[in-house]
């Protein structure tokens, strides 16, 4: 499959990326390419200019201090699961990182262009939301809750380029997801995390896009474990409905995830 | 067109390519290497893996002019001195491949796993295939084919 044509241009820096975007109003950043290309392929997109900011040097990067993993936009997945500083100071976050797509495209993806395009059975923005990240673009931070506003869409402006994600360091913490044996996406992924501010939940896959369930929050900051979301409902009228699964099959889902998430962030 | 430089299994190659061309398309088409092959061409089957700068990745899902100025190797690129690869070597003698289409992003998947891993359990290498599928559906004798060729270079490198 070929796609439309386009310029591609491979900036030096970020500031330069900035200018070249603001150039050309049809541009697209190429981060890992690894939705952006296949929807390309399949002529769904049509930018007028990749602008490929995988490269830059100042978006690489993976800093770990007392309470906050900080990773730059440019990081790819197969360098979130195999830092060994990730996997020992937010083993969760790594985890998650590990189980997106295949290795191959783990070489490819970027946590950046994971979150900017807000797929809504990616897996960062279950973390971003459930670890309450900060992200941080080239006008300024957001709050995750405040970032991911709906299916592929996210409070970014026109220009504005996801610089680093920030997640604080919490006491508990898991990722627990249902594939899709084919595309590999998440039917449903929970991500659950304790600090000493609360607990929250984070859902992906099988909304239309991120979500909290308040109600599993409330009952896990009482007694965090499994048996404390027994009888919590998930509204199925919130869920998608597609070929791979209805929403109340969805729904079923999430408190199974949501169990199972608990379990694991308690062992 | 752009002009686009890189190596290629240790050689130099430019070409003025479309910036749309996929690698996989300058690989088969610019360069003649037809080893990669181009299965679902939608990132799911594998069969398209070459290493770009180390790394196994989908050349189907990146395009040529990403890959100017890296070292790339694809299946053509393993063997040395007429002596196969000693993952191609383990491959050969586990029967791990049948209809042979995905065979060399089974290989090239396998080469890079075992860079990462060098031990590895069957159900690691299984879990490593994610990204890598077989319609003759051979996958028992390709993850004996990689566990057999791990152990092997292994062994090498401790003879070494």
């Amino acid at each position: 499959m070929i796609p439309y044509q386009f310029n591609y241009h491979r900036p030096k820096s970020l500031a330069d990326a900035q200018a070249l975007l603001k150039k050309s109003p049809d541009a697209k950043l190429l981060a890992g390419g690894q939705t952006l290309i296949a929807t390309m392929k399949m002529r769904l997109a049509n930018p007028s200019d990749l602008i490929d900011i995988s490269g830059l040097k100042e978006l690489n990067y993976i800093r770990v201090d007392a309470n906050v993993v900080t990773i730059g936009a440019a990081v790819t997945h197969a360098e979130v699961a195999e830092s060994a500083e990730i996997r020992r100071a937010l083993p969760a976050l790594a985890e998650l990182a590990h189980l997106i797509g295949d290795p191959a495209v783990r070489h490819k993806g970027t946590i950046g262009g994971s979150i900017a395009n807000n797929d809504p059975a990616a897996d960062y923005p279950a973390a971003a939301v459930g670890l309450n990240a900060t992200i941080k673009t080239t006008e300024r931070s957001l709050t995750a809750d405040d970032f991911f506003t709906g299916m592929f869409s996210t409070a970014l402006n026109d220009g504005e380029i996801v610089t680093e994600i920030s997640f604080p360091l919490v006491e508990r913490a898991a990722y627990t997801k249902f594939r899709n044996p084919a595309s590999r996406y998440a039917m449903a992924g929970v991500f659950v995390a304790k600090s000493k501010g609360g607990v929250r939940v984070a859902v992906t896959g099988a909304g239309p896009g991120v979500f909290r369930h308040s109600e599993m929050e409330a009952a896990l900051a009482k007694t965090f474990s499994p048996n404390a979301i027994d009888g919590i409902r998930v509204d199925p009228s919130d869920m998608n409905s597609d070929i791979h699964g209805s929403a109340e099959y969805r729904a079923h889902l999430v408190s199974v995830m949501a169990k199972r998430a608990v379990a694991a962030a308690m062992k | 067109m752009t002009a686009v430089s890189m190596t290629v299994n240790g050689n130099t190659v430019s070409a003025d390519v479309e910036d749309r061309t996929l690698l996989v398309y300058f690989l088969r088409e610019n360069l003649r290497l037809t080893g990669t092959h181009i299965g679902c061409d939608t990132s799911q089957c594998g069969a398209c893996v070459v290493h770009v700068n180390g790394k196994a990745v989908k050349s189907c899902s990146m395009f040529a002019v990403q890959a100017d100025g890296a070292q790339v190797t694809t299946i053509e690129g393993l063997a040395k001195d007429g002596k196969l690869h000693p993952v191609q070597e383990a491959f050969r003698e586990n029967h791990g491949l049948q209809c042979g289409f995905c065979t060399p992003g089974m290989i090239m998947t396998a080469v890079d796993m075992i860079r990462r891993k060098p031990v590895l359990d069957r159900e690691t290498i299984r879990a490593e295939l994610e990204g890598n599928i077989c319609r003759c559906t051979g996958y028992q004798n390709i993850v004996t084919s990689i566990e057999d060729a791990a152990k092997r270079m292994a062994a090498k490198d401790k003879a070494a």
